[in-house]
This record gives C-alpha cells, sequence and structure tokens, in this order.
C-alpha cells in the first residue's frame, strides 16, 4: 500500500521538532494537539515551506526530501494541496479567478478531479463571480479548500481549516469536509486541536506534544489509550465507537444500538436500520457500579471488565479503562475514593452506566 | 516674448520614461531580495540603495564624471564596447539618472513586498505555481500600489534632477539639455519670460500627473478581474 513516510526534525528557538511516522495513502488522518504543539510545523515541513527542516520524506516511493546536501523538492513540484487556516486566497482575483489559478496549472495531471466537479460538490457556483473580500469567513474557507482540490493533489494538507470560524459556520462546512477523500479520492491530513472535529473527520490519528510524537494509530484505538495526558487542551478523554442501529421507536423518540451484543438506547437518530454510526463517550460520562443497579433512570447499562486503572495521588480523580466484549473499551473517570471504597482492581467484572453519548456525525458510514 | 524651444521638455519626458522603465526592470529583483533576504549583506545594501538619497548630486556627479570618462576603467570600457561616451551624452544621462532615482524605485516596492509577507508566494507554490510565475501572477498584481508609487516617484524625481546633470551631461541641446538645464539658462542669461513659461509647465505637469496618481488610487482599488 501506499505510504507517506517522514523522518523528520526542525529547530526553532525554544522549540523542536523531532517525529517520524508513517501514514497510508487513503481517507483522512488527523494531526491532533494542544497549540504551540508542532503540528502546523509538521504540516509545513510536509508542503516544503519549511526551508530549514531536516530529515526526509518519502511519499509513496517518491522522495520529497532526503538527507543534509540534498536539495529538497519545492513545494510547487509536490503536488500537495495546502489549505491554510487564513485561506490565503488571491485579493486580486475573483473567486473564479482563484480558481482557475489553481485549475490552469494542474491540467498536466491525470486527475478526475474537473471543475464543474468541484463547483458543486462545494456548492460553489453562487460565488464565482464574487469578489473574495466579500465572502464570509465560512465561504472564503470553502472557495479555499476548492482551489486546492483543482491543483489536482496527490495529498490533501489542511491546517485548522475551521479555527477562524464560529461553531455555526463549522457546522456548515464540516459536511463538505467529511465527504472530500470519498468524492474525490485524495488522502488527506487534517490539522485541528479539537478532538470533536478529529473524531467526527478522521480515520487514523497523531498526537503530537512539545513536538513530538505521543500517538498514533486508528481514532478509536487512540482515544481509548490512557496513557494519553487526559489535561491537555480541550481534550476530553472518552472513546469512539463504532455501533449499529438495531431499531427506532418514533413514540419515545428512541434509537437502540447494537455493540457487539450489548445494547445502546440513545435519542433517536436518523439513519437506516442495519447501518452504523459513530458515537463517542466521554469518560466523565460513565459510572461505575459492582452490581446491576435497578430502579434507576440509566438506561444504558454495559457489563465491562477493568483492564487498567490509573489513580495518581495527586489527583482526585482516577482513569478506568474498561472492556466491554470483542476488544471494544471505555473509558470511566471516577474519584479516586470510589476506586477504594468499591475495592475496584484490574480484573473485576462491573457495570458500566453511561450517562450521555454524543454522536460524531450523525448517519456517518464508518469505513 | 517668444515662445521657448521645446526640445528640452521632451527630452526631460524621454529620459524620464526610459529611466523609469529601467528601474522597474533592475529595482524590482533588488526590491525583492531585500524584503526576503535574511543575509547580512541586507544592511550594506539597503545603505547603498539608500546613498543618493542623502549624498549631494554634485557629489554623485562628480564620482560618475570621475568613473565615466573615456580615460576610467568602466568609461573606456564603454567607448570601445559602443563607440559613444557616457559623459556629455544622452546613454550617460540615462545611466546617472537610474543610480540617481534607484532608492526612489526600491523603497517603495521593498516596504510593499514586505507588508505582503511569505504568505502569498506559499499559497501560490502550494497551488503548483513555480517562483517566477507566483512572482509575475501573484506578487506583482498585489503590489501594484507598491509600483504605482515607484513608477510616479522615480519618473518625478527624474525629471526634477539637475545637480548630476549638470555635472556629467553639461548643456548640449537634443542630447543633455534637459528642462532644468534650460531653466537655469534662461535664468542666467536674464531672459525670465522663457523660465516663466517652462517653470510654469512643469508645475503644472507635475501637479497634474499627481493629481491623477492619487484620484486613480483613491477611486480604483487596485483589482484585477481573474475569470478567463
Amino acid at each position: 500500500m501506499n505510504t507517506l513516510a517522514f523522518d523528520l526534525g526542525i529547530a526553532f528557538p525554544g522549540f523542536t521538532l523531532d517525529v517520524a511516522h508513517e501514514i497510508p495513502l487513503h481517507g483522512i488522518t488527523a494531526l491532533f494537539g494542544p497549540s504551540g504543539c508542532g503540528k502546523s510545523t509538521l504540516l509545513r515541513i510536509l508542503a516544503g515551506l519549511e526551508r530549514q527542516a531536516m530529515g526526509r520524506i518519502d511519499f509513496a516511493g517518491e522522495t520529497w526530501q532526503s538527507g543534509p546536501g540534498a536539495k529538497a523538492m519545492p513545494t510547487h513540484k509536490r503536488g500537495a494541496g495546502y489549505v491554510f487556516q487564513d485561506a490565503r486566497l488571491f485579493p486580486h482575483l475573483d473567486v473564479a479567478g482563484n480558481l482557475h489559478f489553481a485549475e490552469r496549472r494542474s491540467r498536466h495531471v491525470s486527475s478526475g478531479i474537473d471543475f464543474d466537479q468541484v463547483v458543486s460538490a462545494l456548492d460553489l457556483a453562487p460565488l464565482l463571480g464574487r469578489r473574495v473580500t466579500s465572502l464570509s469567513g465560512g465561504e472564503r474557507q470553502r472557495v479555499a479548500i476548492g482551489r486546492t482540490l483543482l491543483t489536482r493533489p496527490r495529498l490533501l494538507l489542511m491546517d485548522e481549516p475551521l479555527a477562524a470560524l464560529d461553531l455555526k459556520r463549522k457546522a456548515e462546512i464540516l459536511p463538505y469536509i467529511e465527504r472530500l477523500p470519498v468524492v474525490f479520492g485524495v488522502p488527506a491530513i487534517y490539522v485541528s486541536h479539537d478532538i470533536d472535529e478529529v473524531t467526527r473527520l478522521a480515520h487514523r490519528m497523531m498526537v503530537l506534544r512539545d513536538g513530538r510524537l505521543l500517538a498514533a494509530g486508528p481514532v478509536e484505538d487512540v482515544l481509548e489509550r490512557l496513557d494519553l495526558p487526559a489535561n491537555g487542551e480541550r481534550f476530553e478523554p472518552g472513546v469512539a465507537l463504532t455501533a449499529r442501529i438495531v431499531s427506532h421507536d418514533p413514540h419515545y423518540q428512541l434509537s437502540q444500538l447494537d455493540l457487539d451484543g450489548q445494547h445502546l438506547s440513545v435519542p433517536l437518530v436518523s439513519g437506516p436500520i442495519g447501518s452504523r454510526l459513530r458515537l463517542r463517550i466521554k469518560a466523565r460520562d460513565v459510572s461505575i457500579a459492582t452490581r446491576r443497579p435497578q430502579d434507576i433512570s440509566i438506561r444504558n447499562i454495559l457489563a465491562a471488565r477493568i483492564v487498567e486503572i490509573v489513580a495518581p495521588v495527586e489527583a482526585a480523580q482516577a482513569d478506568l479503562l474498561l472492556e466491554i466484549g470483542n476488544g471494544r473499551h471505555l473509558r470511566a473517570r471516577i474519584t479516586r475514593a470510589s476506586v477504594h471504597e468499591l475495592g475496584l482492581a484490574p480484573g473485576f467484572g462491573v457495570f458500566a452506566l453511561v450517562k450521555s453519548v454524543t454522536f460524531d456525525a450523525p448517519g456517518f458510514e464508518a469505513p | 516674448m517668444t515662445i521657448p524651444d521645446l526640445g528640452p521638455l521632451w527630452l526631460t519626458l524621454h529620459l524620464a520614461a526610459l529611466t523609469t522603465i529601467i528601474l522597474l526592470i533592475v529595482g524590482t529583483p533588488i526590491a525583492w531580495w531585500l524584503s526576503v533576504t535574511r543575509s547580512r549583506l541586507k544592511a550594506v545594501v539597503e545603505a547603498v540603495t539608500a546613498l543618493p538619497l542623502v549624498l549631494p548630486p554634485t557629489v554623485l556627479g562628480f564620482y560618475m564624471l570621475v568613473f565615466f570618462s573615456p580615460n576610467s576603467a568602466i568609461g573606456g570600457l564603454w567607448v570601445e564596447a559602443t563607440g559613444t561616451k557616457l559623459t556629455f551624452s544622452f546613454t550617460g544621462l540615462v545611466v546617472c539618472s537610474a543610480i540617481y532615482s534607484l532608492p526612489f524605485t526600491v523603497q517603495p516596492l521593498q516596504s510593499t513586498f514586505e507588508t505582503l509577507g511569505r504568505a502569498p508566494m506559499e499559497a501560490a507554490a502550494t497551488l503548483r505555481a513555480g517562483p517566477l510565475d507566483a512572482f509575475l501572477t501573484v506578487i506583482s498584481p498585489m503590489a501594484a500600489r507598491g509600483y504605482l508609487t515607484a513608477v510616479v516617484l522615480t519618473f518625478a524625481h527624474t525629471i526634477g534632477e539637475f545637480g548630476v546633470v549638470l555635472m556629467v551631461g553639461g548643456n548640449i541641446p537634443g542630447e543633455t539639455k534637459v528642462i532644468s538645464i534650460a531653466i537655469y539658462e534662461h535664468v542666467e542669461t536674464i531672459r525670465y519670460a522663457e523660465a516663466h513659461i517652462l517653470s510654469a509647465g512643469m508645475l503644472a505637469f507635475s501637479f497634474l500627473v499627481l493629481l491623477f496618481v492619487y484620484v486613480m488610487n483613491r477611486r480604483f482599488p487596485i483589482h484585477v478581474g481573474g475569470s478567463t
């Protein structure tokens, strides 16, 4: 399988980055971490925008950068499209002019992407004659994404394209981004510090902290890892799971989901019976009981086994990793005092009380 | 009152236009280099470029006279190569004007390029545009105001040139007798009427050019239609 393999380093005053990894070239890979962890810098190095970067980059067998002394392939020859946080549309051209700028320079590239397809996929037709200075933030990013797609890229690099937008605008654009890898068949690396965006969009993720790679792998696997710093900026510990829709109950406005034999009852979701969707359960929304509770309003009670308990003495909270069958995991955050009083230890069978479930994408069809 | 000879006027405009064109070609790469370089030489090049701003024109003219004279290395080479002299010739005036007006081209361009920053070049590169392509199709149009300022300042400054011309060019009708020299000569020979006409013409012309530029600049913010 084609991969993007890299082993890179860069040193700025007060910051060094040193990351090696190999990413499969399909779907969306998220680069996740708090501000200043180096994720944007890594993306810029991959695009060839940081000249002082050291190390090597191999893209599907093609060398983009090798050791010292060897000249790195210049940005414009890499065929990596880049969506900047601040869009960077050209103000001297209108929307159509910006799109054509990219389209004209990529005609030699064999690719299924054509102008009309991009315009319709991103609903850009009404914007074509507009001046870029008259666009709203959300429109600007849509045009920027369209412009980047029209470079007919082999790899899409997206640097927090939604960071400058408010929640409403974000919600407008997310569905477009979600469809990109499917519609255009271009692998993407998506930088974000927002875990909601990551779980919604990405298939796998790399977690960066202080210029180092902390964890990498499928989103679901990475999220259930206990050794991730739980106090990370905007990082809410929890797990992402894929469940199947079993039935809908319009009377009580609930849907039944199947999680490898265990059932979850959630507020009515859209989507045909039998389709799969991704949901996220935050650690703080999971409580623990040693016996199956009776007469309780919580409807979702899953049988589980404790795999690991992390209870640092300087904290009030303890993090539990629970197995709920078939290699699937939940995380629970309870007080250290409860761990002690209930006599919890790895290997114990317990019941996980799930208070709330978040859906990353209604109707999201997990790959 | 006699109508003064208009030859000096045409010669002046010719000189200013030619100088402006040459400086746009020469000044652009210098200004671009200064705006992006991290070299230690930057300060040196900036200082050299700014020299014509502070030096008395006579100093500049004196050195040019020394270096361009047919007996000197540069001047001698020029005579061998072209068969013409650099001193007391129109060609020499063009070369001197280009040096004299250099900061008026380089400085506005450099500050415009610095204001634009790296972002547009980076964006263009990720859109598969090579450096020259990106410069011509993104940076240049985005720097249009800077170019307008550079053209106006360079053109106007060349028209106003006097000291250097007097030193290097002399007063040869049709060759080096530009309008400022002509006015000087009229005053010297106490022909105030002609001096008045030429001076008033210069004043009106300069004012109209500047007015046109500022009005255009305000009314039509730089924008180029991009649809193809």
